[in-house]
C-alpha cells in the first residue's frame, strides 16, 4: 500500500510540474499586449506612454528571455508569490484571489455539500417509492438539464426584477462598506442567496438522479437476488444496495469538492458575485495573465488535491480496492 | 414424497408478450433423491429453479403449483414465500461467484442475514464453522471478504450458507460451470455428501453439462424449450435414452477419458426455437432427425416402464 501511494505522489507531483508549466506557457502565447492594456487604463501623452510601457515591461519581467520568465516564475512560486496583478494594479495576485475565493467559498462549499445531501436522501427514496419517483426523478432531470445560467437568469429576473425580493448583482451592497455590522452581513446573505439556490439546484438534480440509478443497478446486482432468495427482508437487501451505492457518489463528492476552488463561472457571472468564476471574466477581459495564471494554478492545486483525496478515500471505503492494493504489494 | 411439482407454467412478461420459459412442466423428487435437470443453454432450467425459491417480479407463475411435504408452495406470494426461503427452500444461484456482497465481510453478511430471518447468530455460529472445516474452508474465511477467496471458495461458502438451516429443497444451478475439472468433482461430491449427511432432503442440480449429473444425480429430467421432455433413473438416461433430443445430448458427451480439447463436441446442429412464439407440436421438431407428419401434435409425456417418462411419438 506505501508503494501504491508512493507511486500516486510522484504522478500527481509530474502532472503539478507539467501544468504549472502550461499555466505559465499557454497566456504568452496569447495575442494581445497586458502593458497596452493596463496603460490604456490612464490618460497618457505618447512620450510618456512610451516611458511607462518600458518601465512596466521591466517591473512584470516580461523584457526577459522566455527561459528566465520561467525559472523566475518558478522561483517566486516557491516563495508563495504569484506577481502583481494588472486588473487589480497594484496588488498582488495572491490577494485578489484571496478575497475571491472568500465568497467562492461561502457558495459553493454549502451548495455543493447541501445538494450532496439533499439529493442522495431523496434519489434513495425515490428508488423505492413509485410515486416519488414519478414524481422526482423527471423533476431532477429538468433541474439537472437545465444550463446554470438558464435558472440563474430565470431566478433572477423572477426574485430579483420583477419581485425585488433579492438584490440580483454583486456580493453585497455597494453602498455599504465591508464592516462587521449586522446591515453588512446581511447584505451579504441577501446576495448569496440566489446564486446559491441556482447552484444547489442544479446540484440536487444531479445528485439524486444518480443516487436513484446507482441503488436500482444495485437492488438488481447479483447479490441483493442472493439476500432475497434467503429470504432477507427489503430493509436488510436495501441497506446494503444503499450502502454499495455510496461509493461511487462519494467519489464524485470528493471530485467536485476539489473543483469548487474554480468556482461557478457561469452562475458568478450572471449575479456579477465576485467569487473566483467571476475574476476569471475580469482577468480575461483586462488581459491580465498574471491573475489568470495565478487562479488556473489555485485550481490545478485544488484538483490534484481533491483526486489525492478520492483516492485515500476509496482505499478507506472500498475493501475491494483495499485488499486489491494490500495482495499487489504483498 | 418430498417435492411434488404439478403442470407448473411459469412465464416471463416482456413487452412482445409472455415468454413461457417453463410450460407445463410436472415430476416429483423423492426424499433423499439428487434430481439432474438437463438442456441446452435457454431451455427454462434456470427459470424452473428459481421459480421455486425466488419467482422475481418479471416473472409469472401462470399455473400449476408445486407441494413440498405435502404443503403448497405460495409461489406467486412473495412475502408469504419468505417462510419457506432459507428454512425449507434453499437456491445456490447460478452466479453464486457474485451472490456475496462484495463490501461486507462473509462473516458479517451471514450474521446480517441470519439475524434477520430471527435466528440467533450465537446460535449458528458452531454449526457454521462445522460445515465450513466439512468442505475444507478455514473458519477465517468469515473474516474476509469475498475477492479474498477463489472462484471455488466463494461457490462452496454460498453453498455452506444456502444450506445452514437444513432444507428440505436445495436447487443448485449450475454450480460446477464456472471452476475447473477437479473442483468440479469437490463440488460434485459435496452435493452428494450434503444429501449423505442428511443437511438436504432433496436436491435439483441443474446444468447443461450433463456429465455433472452421471457423477451426482439419482435421475434426470431433460427440458427442451420449455417442456419436459425425458425424466428417467440416471443410468437409463445414459444407457438407454428414448428422446431423439437426449440422444443427441448423450451422444455429443465427451467419451470418459477423453478431454475437450481433444475432441470436438458434436453438438446439435440448430438452435431451440424462441420461447415468446413456440411452434406448435413438438417442439424439438425442426431439429429432429425422426421428424415426421405425426409430430405437428404435440406428442404426450407417457411413462414408457416404470419411472421412464418420454415425450415423443416415436419412442413408444
Ligand atoms: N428476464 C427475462 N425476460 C424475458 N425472457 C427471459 C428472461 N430470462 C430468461 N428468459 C428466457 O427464458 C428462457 C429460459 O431461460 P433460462 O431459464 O435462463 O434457461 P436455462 O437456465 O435453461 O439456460 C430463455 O429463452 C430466455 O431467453
Ligand atoms: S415427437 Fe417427432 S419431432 Fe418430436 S422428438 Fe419425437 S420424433 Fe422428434
Ligand atoms: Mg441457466
Amino acid at each position: 500500500m506505501r508503494r501504491y501511494f508512493a507511486r500516486k505522489l510522484l504522478t500527481y507531483f509530474l502532472t503539478f510540474f507539467v501544468a504549472v508549466t502550461l499555466d505559465w506557457g499557454i497566456p504568452r502565447l496569447m495575442p494581445g499586449d497586458p502593458i497596452a492594456g493596463l496603460l490604456s487604463k490612464f490618460q497618457l501623452q505618447p512620450s510618456s506612454y512610451a516611458v511607462l510601457h518600458s518601465s512596466y515591461t521591466r517591473a512584470f519581467n516580461l523584457g526577459e528571455p522566455l527561459w528566465r520568465q520561467y525559472l523566475d516564475f518558478w522561483r517566486a512560486l516557491l516563495h508563495g508569490s504569484l506577481g502583481t496583478s494588472i486588473y487589480a494594479y497594484p496588488d498582488p495576485v495572491t490577494t485578489v484571489i484571496r478575497h475571491a475565493v472568500v465568497f467562492t467559498l461561502a457558495l459553493l462549499l454549502p451548495a455543493t455539500v447541501l445538494s450532496y445531501l439533499a439529493g442522495n436522501k431523496v434519489g434513495a427514496i425515490a428508488a423505492r417509492r413509485k410515486l416519488l419517483d414519478d414524481t422526482v426523478l423527471p423533476f431532477s432531470y429538468v433541474l439537472t438539464a437545465t444550463p446554470y445560467q438558464w435558472l440563474a437568469l430565470l431566478l433572477a429576473f423572477v426574485l430579483a426584477s420583477v419581485a425585488h425580493v433579492f438584490p440580483i448583482s454583486g456580493g453585497f451592497s455597494y453602498s455599504l462598506v465591508p464592516t462587521l455590522s449586522w446591515a453588512f452581513l446581511w447584505s451579504l446573505l441577501t446576495h448569496w442567496f440566489l446564486p446559491f439556490v441556482t447552484l444547489f439546484l442544479v446540484g440536487f438534480g444531479g445528485w439524486a438522479i444518480g443516487m436513484r440509478n446507482l441503488i436500482i443497478y444495485e437492488l438488481d446486482a447479483d447479490y441483493a437476488h442472493f439476500l432475497e432468495s434467503l429470504g432477507a427482508p427489503r430493509r436488510l437487501v436495501r441497506k446494503y444496495a444503499y450502502k454499495n451505492a455510496r461509493l461511487p457518489q462519494l467519489t464524485g463528492l470528493a471530485l467536485s469538492l476539489g473543483t469548487i476552488v474554480g468556482g461557478a463561472v457561469v452562475t458568478e457571472i450572471v449575479f456579477n458575485y465576485p467569487g473566483i468564476g467571476w475574476l476569471v471574466l475580469q482577468a480575461i477581459n483586462s488581459e491580465d495573465f498574471f491573475l489568470l495564471q495565478g487562479i488556473f494554478l489555485f485550481i490545478i492545486v485544488g484538483v490534484l488535491l481533491a483526486n489525492f483525496v478520492v483516492d485515500v478515500v476509496y482505499v478507506l471505503v472500498d475493501p475491494r480496492t483495499r485488499i486489491g492494493l494490500q495482495e499487489g504489494t504483498r | 414424497m418430498s417435492l411434488d411439482v404439478q403442470n407448473l407454467v411459469v412465464a416471463y412478461r416482456t413487452l412482445r408478450g409472455d415468454v413461457r420459459a417453463v410450460d407445463d412442466v410436472s415430476f416429483s423428487v423423492a426424499d433423499g433423491e439428487i434430481m439432474g435437470l438437463a438442456g441446452e443453454s435457454g431451455c427454462g432450467k434456470s427459470t424452473l429453479g428459481n421459480s421455486l425459491v425466488r419467482l422475481d417480479r418479471t416473472m409469472r407463475c401462470l399455473g400449476g403449483r408445486a407441494l413440498l411435504d405435502g404443503t403448497e408452495l405460495p409461489l406467486s406470494d412473495w412475502d408469504a414465500m419468505d417462510d419457506f426461503r432459507f428454512k425449507k427452500v434453499s437456491l445456490v444461484p447460478q452466479y453464486s461467484m457474485s451472490a456475496l456482497n462484495p463490501t461486507r465481510r462473509i462473516g458479517k453478511m451471514i450474521s446480517e442475514v441470519v439475524r434477520s430471518r430471527k435466528i440467533r447468530y450465537k446460535d449458528v455460529l458452531p454449526e457454521l464453522e462445522r460445515r465450513l472445516r466439512l468442505v475444507g474452508l478455514p473458519t477465517d474465511v468469515l473474516a474476509k471478504y469475498p475477492i479474498e477467496l477463489s472462484g471455488g471458495m466463494k461457490q462452496r461458502v454460498v453453498m455452506v450458507l444456502t444450506t445452514l438451516l437444513d432444507p428440505s429443497l436445495l436447487v443448485a444451478d449450475e454450480v460446477t460451470s464456472a471452476l475447473d475439472v477437479s473442483t468440479q468433482r469437490a463440488v460434485g461430491g459435496m452435493l452428494v455428501e450434503l444429501r449423505d449427511m442428511g443437511i438436504v432432503t432433496s436436491t435439483i442440480v441443474i446444468t447443461h453439462d450433463l456429465s455433472v449429473l452421471v457423477q451426482v444425480a439419482d435421475s434426470v429430467v431433460v427440458m427442451y424449450a420449455g417442456k419436459l421432455v425425458e425424466r428417467a433413473p440416471t443410468a437409463t438416461v445414459v444407457d438407454a435414452p428414448r428422446h431423439p433430443y437426449t440422444k443427441l445430448l448423450i451422444a455429443s458427451l465427451p467419451e470418459v477419458g477423453v478431454r475437450y480439447a481433444e475432441h470436438v463436441l458434436a453438438g446439435i446442429p440448430g438452435h431451440p426455437p424462441s420461447l415468446l412464439d413456440p411452434p406448435k407440436g413438438c417442439r424439438f421438431a425442426d431439429r429432429c432427425p425422426l421428424a415426421s407428419a405425426e409430430c405437428a401434435v404435440e406428442p404426450p409425456l407417457v411413462e414408457l416402464e416404470s419411472g421412464h417418462f418420454v415425450a415423443c411419438w416415436k419412442a413408444s
